[in-house]
């Protein structure tokens, strides 16, 4: 094995008109000695160049599961992927040897994580974790490496790139680490960016200032970035599209501005009138009742049956297609145009 | 609509989510019924082949300790040296050593030394470890500090070399004497793990909603402790003083074979090994028989105590 | 770093005193007479007794008598004279000839427990709940059940006697070769240990999550075993070894004992069967020192190692 940079091909790259990248019908199950936990049935969705798109959902709904078939990094065993296509520029990465697939991961599809502090190596400098990616992958020298090490580190605004560049991560603040894997991330400009829950161990000050910053990057980059989060406040200034995912599937799927006006799934209805808003005084906050399925016995038909305040006796029945509901719009409810009417109200 | 709520709320009980539920990890979540923890032990327990074979031994061990007329009908005692190193006749089946004592008989008979030594350190390990541990872990603060400073302390003693020391004051050959110092030595000096283990059960249940609930009921610290509390560093505690006890039989035996443990005597493995060690070359059954029955016995225990920890902290496997 | 150092070295200071107080006290205190009590059952001649008394200020009385002769032996133990065994040979020279001889044997065992014992640990880390991993556990198991006083002697008999494999015994300038068998046995406890301990190590490293960022870097997976996740496994490893050189060196008593290696365990093992107060104290005190350095140069190691401690 060698270390040999596989350069795709710019000729074969995203083919005309389609997606950067797309899932299809992805089927994921994790098997455990207590059984099988079916964690992502069917999800679908795409990333066009440029765009950001939001995943939304509960932890459990396979959000970041679905983020971990892309990269190839899922633990088999206990995961399985059963059945489905991750096509990245049209060629469907779920077929290729594994020597590909880690081509793909850093330099065309890179990945943050929730909590910095553990997923960066304790025992080495941030400053050497960053230069890694850049040695092993580019053939870089060391002192180039450093080089372009503390360059990154300054894109992502950490103060003092080059003093800061030895230290270890648990030197550095919540925020600061979070930088320091971005930077590490973006070592060899990738096209897709996935982040997984960025700001989820953070303050709430740095949240938005982690969120600016890689709203930021996107753009000045030209990356496109799937954003995971259980967080809708999150999303709302940085994403273009939403996909809302519930018990792996992906339920709601609309662009941000028509999905807050009027949500077409009754969870995502649910799930937005749970945020306090600033502007409406005295308001009783609604929760939505009950608990996240059990992946190892999701319900019947639509699976957000037992918790839906629209639930019929077709929703026991009936597992939803998706209904399209116009302008690129789909919402897998039985009763998504009640549910939207109801919610522009 | 209350058909679908109760659907729910049927779905929340058994919906036990995981303990991150994310990532990597979906909700692994209990099954039809939620099953205790010792039931789970047990289980695996009854499928582990170790678990039955050091079981066996330790029963058989025990056995042989309390009667020793059970399995052999020679007295260990009647040495004669016109037998040096006679091969095996009349009851002898491993024949005579080098004293001119039957092999077998003496190492059935070494039993009971080695099995009291064991019981006796574990026991008074047992109750300082507990004593210790339940103090440290309950009231935390500046009595788990100085308590915590004491364990590191000992734990940080030479064990061998501290044992040397404090068994050559004992000046006396005395069986029971002698006896009595070996355990007493052992446990001073070998409480230090097991009183770890409890301080942090005790820790951990003492955060328990129950004991919490019993406070404000107004049950004093010591019915706290020993009701609530105990019950629960109890488990933990029996597993390690199990694995404790075949270390304190072979720290006896080691004592004994330096000639500083138990008196002369007393018939213990020990010193029949260094005997047998000795003599190797004449004779080598007199070493292999009582080094057969020390490593067994030392083994049942380790392994049984390895096996019963094993089912309880399946973390790893 | 400098700070942490300086702080383990005052524990150390002070865990000195403690134990050689106990030591000391242990020895002497409270005997009827405490030049039998050195000498055990054997008679005491009026020279010796005389050497004695002068030696450790047994004329002196009461409590202020114990630590005037206390902070005395701490002095001369400071100094490197460690007085005269009962045979009359100097305690000092007897432990310079021993020395080297166990720090030989302590090296064997060390190299046995790293290249066995960590190797197969990755291994069975690696491949975990697999056939190797399996047996390797239910071996490590067995070492770690069967005592020195058993393993030695049969080692001794088996390898050296009966199959004739090893020189049975070492003698007075042992080889490397001689000195081999010995280092297998006094090293296999801890290379059972280091073995356990390696495995659950990396196990547990191999699912932490930097993991998962280093293959989400698309580093080759040799890699990330070999860099990432060694190098966390090791800290744990690395400090027990640290530990283990200083019980293999004051730890060789049985082994010593058995192969007739004259190191300064032999020399312990002959002072208590041969009941020599003094040598037997002498040593023991060394032993105390060499204890307590080898740990606090583990502490030292530790935080080399893992920065995490270095910037506590």
């Amino acid at each position: 094995m060698t270390d040999a940079v596989i350069q795709p091909t710019p000729a074969s790259a995203t083919p005309e008109g389609g997606h950067l990248l797309e899932i299809r019908d992805l089927h994921v199950e994790f098997r455990t000695h207590e059984g099988v936990a079916k964690v992502i049935n069917g999800v679908s969705y795409h990333l066009n160049a440029g765009e950001t798109l939001a995943v939304l959902g509960e932890s459990g709904s396979g959000k970041s599961v679905t983020a971990q078939a892309i990269m190839g990094i899922l633990d088999t065993p206990p995961a399985h992927i059963r059945s489905g296509q991750i096509l990245y520029q049209g060629r469907d990465l779920l077929t290729q040897s594994e020597e590909q697939r880690r081509q793909v991961r850093g330099k065309e599809i890179a990945m943050i994580f929730q909590d910095a502090l553990s997923a960066l190596n304790p025992v080495f400098p941030v400053g050497w974790q960053i230069a890694e990616t850049l040695r092993t992958r580019e053939g870089m020298s060391r002192a180039d490496a450093r080089r372009r090490a503390i360059e990154l580190m300054d894109l992502v605004k950490i103060p003092a790139a080059e003093r800061r560049i030895g230290d270890y991560p648990h030197q550095f603040s919540g925020g600061m680490r979070q930088r320091v894997m971005i930077a590490m991330a973006l070592a060899l400009n990738p096209k897709v960016l996935i982040a997984d829950e960025p700001t989820t161990a953070l303050d709430v000050t740095v949240q938005a200032q982690i969120m600016d910053l890689l709203a930021d990057l996107r753009r000045d980059l030209g990356m496109a970035m799937i954003l995971i989060t259980h967080d809708l406040g999150v999303v709302a200034g940085v994403a273009d599209r939403i996909a809302v995912m519930y018990a792996g599937r992906i339920v709601e799927h609309a662009d941000v501005r028509s999905l807050y006006r009027a949500p077409a799934h009754p969870y995502t209805k649910g799930l937005l009138e749970s945020i306090p808003r600033l502007d409406v005084r005295g308001q009783e906050l609604a929760t939505i009742k009950g608990l996240p399925p059990n992946l190892m016995r999701i319900p019947s038909g639509c699976p957000f049956h037992p918790r839906c305040p629209y639930v019929q006796q077709v929703c026991v029945d009936e597992v939803p297609h998706d209904l399209v509901l116009g302008d690129g719009r789909t919402s897998a409810c039985h009763f998504a145009q009640e549910v939207r009417d109801d919610s522009a109200r | 609509m209350s058909d679908f709520e109760t659907v729910a709320a049927s779905e929340n009980q058994a919906a036990r989510r995981g303990p991150s539920g994310e990532p990597g990890t979906p909700n692994q979540v209990a099954t039809q019924k939620p099953r205790s923890l010792a039931g789970d032990a047990w289980r695996d327990l009854r499928r582990n082949p170790i678990f039955w074979v050091s079981l066996a031994l330790v029963l058989i061990v025990a056995l042989m300790a309390v009667a020793p007329g059970l399995f052999t009908a020679n007295d260990p005692k009647d040495c004669m040296l016109s037998r040096q190193n006679a091969g095996p006749s009349g009851g002898a089946i491993f024949g005579y050593g080098f004293q001119g004592c039957d092999t077998f008989s003496r190492a059935v008979y070494g039993t009971q030394a080695s099995l009291l030594v064991g019981a006796l350190s574990a026991v008074i390990t047992g109750v300082i470890a507990l004593t210790v541990g339940m103090l440290a872990g309950y009231f935390g603060g500046w009595v788990d500090a100085v308590l915590s400073r004491a364990i590191d302390i000992v734990l940080g003693i030479p064990l061998l070399l501290a044992a040397i020391v404090l068994l050559k004051r004992v000046g006396t050959d005395s069986a029971n004497v002698r006896l009595g110092a070996v355990v007493l030595v052992l446990a001073i000096l070998g409480w230090t793990t097991a009183a770890r283990v409890v301080r942090s059960s005790v820790i951990t249940a003492k955060e328990q909603d129950y004991v919490a609930a019993a406070r404000m009921l107004g049950a004093g610290h010591g019915r706290i402790m020993l009701r609530h509390i105990l019950p629960n560093a109890l488990a933990p505690a029996i597993v390690v003083l199990t694995i404790a006890l075949g270390s304190f039989i072979a720290a006896e035996a080691t004592l004994s074979f330096l000639g500083i443990g138990l008196s002369q005597e007393t018939i213990s493995w020990g010193q029949d090994i260094d005997t047998g060690r000795i003599h190797m070359r004449e004779s080598a059954t007199p070493l292999l028989v009582p080094s057969t029955f020390l490593a067994l016995t030392v083994l049942a225990f380790i392994m049984l105590g390895d096996a019963i920890r094993d089912a309880f902290d399946p973390k790893l496997r | 770093m400098f700070r942490y150092i300086l702080r383990r070295l005052l524990q150390m200071v002070l865990a000195f005193f403690g134990t050689t107080l106990i030591v000391y006290a242990l020895m002497f205190a409270g005997q009827g007479d405490p030049i039998q009590a050195l000498a055990g059952e054997r008679p005491v001649t009026a020279a010796q007794r005389a050497y004695l008394t002068e030696k450790y200020h047994l004329d002196a009385t009461g409590v202020g008598g114990f630590f005037y002769r206390y902070f005395d032996y701490v002095r001369s133990l400071l100094q490197g004279d460690l007085g005269q065994s009962l045979t009359g040979r100097q305690i000092g020279d007897i432990l310079q000839q021993a020395w080297p001889v166990t720090v030989k044997l302590a090296l064997i065992a060390l190299a046995v427990a790293v290249i066995f014992g960590v190797t197969a640990g990755v291994i069975a880390g690696i491949r975990r709940a697999g056939i190797f991993d399996n047996s390797t556990l239910v071996l490590t198991l067995l070492v770690l059940g069967i005592p020195t006083i058993v393993l030695a002697p049969l080692a001794q008999y088996f390898l050296g006697v009966k199959w004739q494999l090893f020189p049975p015994t070492a003698g007075a300038e042992p080889d490397f070769y001689a000195l081999l068998l010995p280092g297998i046995v006094l090293g296999s406890l801890s290379l059972a240990t280091a073995l356990r301990l390696t495995r659950t190590s990396v196990a547990e490293n191999l699912r932490a999550d930097y993991v998962r960022t280093a293959r989400s870097k698309g580093l080759l997976k040799r890699r990330i075993v070999s860099v990432h996740v060694l190098r966390n496994s090791l800290i744990p490893v690395v400090t027990f070894l640290g530990v283990e050189l200083g019980n293999l060196m004051s730890g060789a008593i049985i082994t010593e004992g058995v192969f007739n290696i004259p190191g300064v365990g032999f020399n312990l093992f002959r002072g208590i069967r041969t009941e020599d107060g003094p040598l037997v104290v002498g040593i023991v005190s060394v032993l105390v020192v060499v204890y307590l350095v080898s740990n606090l140069l583990v502490d030292v190691l530790y935080a080399v190692l893992d920065p995490r401690i270095r910037y506590e």
